[in-house]
């Protein structure tokens, strides 16, 4: 399958590509980088040029379609604009001769491109995750964290339900963790808006913060790098603004599946965030070789 | 309250409204103000007139109204209001046809909004790829607040999760020219 990582993944969300790389290849499945890939334009480009916003992602899906692969990609909002390039191609033959002229290659939009939650989901399925398994993430509950751009507009994700989606926490069951019921998986955290309105998004950070704590959280899991970033990089600065006394480590849902399959947590880029998750994971004992805990029991 | 003369702001409007529909497939007729886009919007309280309140100032041919609203800048294109629509208005994708007509105008009401895209857009076009740090640190010198998140470099730094290089890609060219085609091509008025 092809493999397009996106700009965070070489940079802020960079846990995710190490622990989705390892995850895949731990699988079997093959991921094959999109060589010379260039940024999809985010919300960026469509926001300003239409056709910059299908033509960039566009760009992409026909070296990878040349290869005659699939696209997996990690990020929801890359996903997101890459399959709207896919779907506007499929859709309009104007579209489609008009973007292969921006592109200057052939696109014919043979090829599909799939979130990575999907595919490990639908692809390699829920039950090849669970045999995989070799330390369960016993007592550990998981608000599994969508954000928008993964299951929104429901015709571009197509792949789970747009209001209460559960491929995610379908995952955290198979690996042995317990998924908590809460109202606020599918809002947005803010995206960028972080950065450049930051008195409307703190409130909404704050919201999602608050609800996952009040329905017995003790961390997230998440599928996009914005969504990690916003959760695990402000958390401090949210908890100062609000007062609040929650703790909740954020995790991509492949550094959980690298757990679960017995990865180092450093192997997995675990080292790396914002909100220590260490504490956490030795207070359930998942870090804990499994013989080390039958010696003591 | 404010006066409108219904029939001379719609007969003004009628060109703009069509060009609105084919640069973004909504039909502004759709909409029958039920509210559920409003009431789901998780940016509602930053905006100064509520999504479906948009729509209906639209409806009206308060055009102008609307190229100055801030709403058309705090919409993250989150698509909750689309999920929900019973009528499935496109509306994420009616604030960007509007966001980008009111920026042709030269109106522009969330300054910061903009100037994050401008830059994160200069950096692609420029290597082919985001450059977070240099864009962040670029948007933190325009924007004048110059040591906003400064805190959080050190760690980012340390963790090598953000570079102070850019990585630029072969592409580069191929990449330019897509953005020069674009932009010679979308140029059209509403």
């Amino acid at each position: 399958m092809a493999y397009y990582p996106g700009c965070s993944l070489n940079a802020t969300g960079i846990e995710y590509n190490i622990s989705a790389k390892a995850v895949a290849k731990h699988l079997g499945l093959e991921l094959w980088e999109i060589p010379d890939w260039n940024c999809c334009g985010a919300s960026a480009a469509h926001s300003t040029n239409h056709l910059l916003g299908l033509a960039l992602p566009a760009r992409n899906l026909a070296i990878a379609e040349k290869e005659g692969l699939d696209v997996a990609v990690p990020c929801a909002a890359c996903f997101s604009r890459m399959k709207a390039a896919e779907m506007a191609v499929r859709q309009s033959p104007d579209m489609k001769q008009t973007i292969n002229e921006l592109i200057e290659m052939t696109y014919n939009a043979t090829n599909h491109t799939r979130n990575l939650l999907d595919v490990m989901a639908n692809a390699v399925g829920i039950e090849t995750i669970a045999e995989k398994v070799v330390k369960p993430l016993s007592g550990l509950k998981v608000a599994a964290y969508y954000g928008c751009l993964l299951v929104r507009p429901p015709e571009i994700a197509q792949f789970d339900d747009a209001e209460n989606p559960m491929s995610m926490d379908r995952i955290i069951e198979a690996l042995g963790g317990t998924p908590v019921e809460w109202s606020f998986k599918v809002e947005c955290c803010g995206a960028g808006h972080t950065t450049a309105l930051p008195e409307a998004a703190a409130p909404m950070l704050h919201n999602i913060f608050r609800n996952a704590a009040e329905n017995g959280a003790d961390c997230f899991a998440v599928a996009c790098p914005l969504c990690f970033l916003n959760l695990d990089m402000r958390q401090s600065e949210i908890k100062k603004k609000y007062s609040a006394g929650y703790n909740l480590p954020v995790f991509y849902f492949t550094e959980l599946m690298g757990l679960a399959f017995g990865y180092a947590p450093k192997d997995l880029g675990l080292n790396k965030h914002f909100v220590n998750p260490m504490p956490l994971l030795d207070s359930k004992e998942i870090l804990r070789h499994p013989s080390a805990r039958r010696e003591e029991a | 309250m404010e006066r409108l003369e219904l029939s001379t702001a719609l007969s003004q409007s009628r060109q703009f409204v069509a060009n609105l529909k084919k640069a973004s497939q909504v039909d502004i007729r759709d909409c029958y103000q039920c509210g559920k886009c409003s009431a789901g919007c998780p940016l509602v309280s930053a905006m100064d007139y509520n999504p479906h309140q948009i729509l209906r100032m639209l409806q009206l041919g308060q055009v102008d109204k609307v190229l100055h609203a801030k709403s058309i800048w705090v919409c993250a294109h989150c698509a909750t209001c689309f999920a929900r629509c019973p009528k499935e208005v496109d509306l994420p994708r009616l604030m960007e046809a509007l966001r980008i007509e009111a920026k042709k105008r030269g109106i522009i009401k969330e300054k910061t909004v903009d100037l994050f895209s401008d830059l994160f857009l200069d950096s692609v076009q420029k290597y082919g790829r985001v450059h977070e740090m240099g864009m962040i640190a670029f948007y933190n010198l325009k924007s004048g607040q110059l040591f906003k998140d400064a805190m959080l470099a050190p760690t980012l730094l340390a963790n090598r999760k953000i570079s102070p290089f850019p990585h630029k890609i072969q592409g580069q060219q191929a990449v330019q020219k897509i953005f020069a085609k674009a932009k010679a091509m979308g140029g059209e008025r509403l």
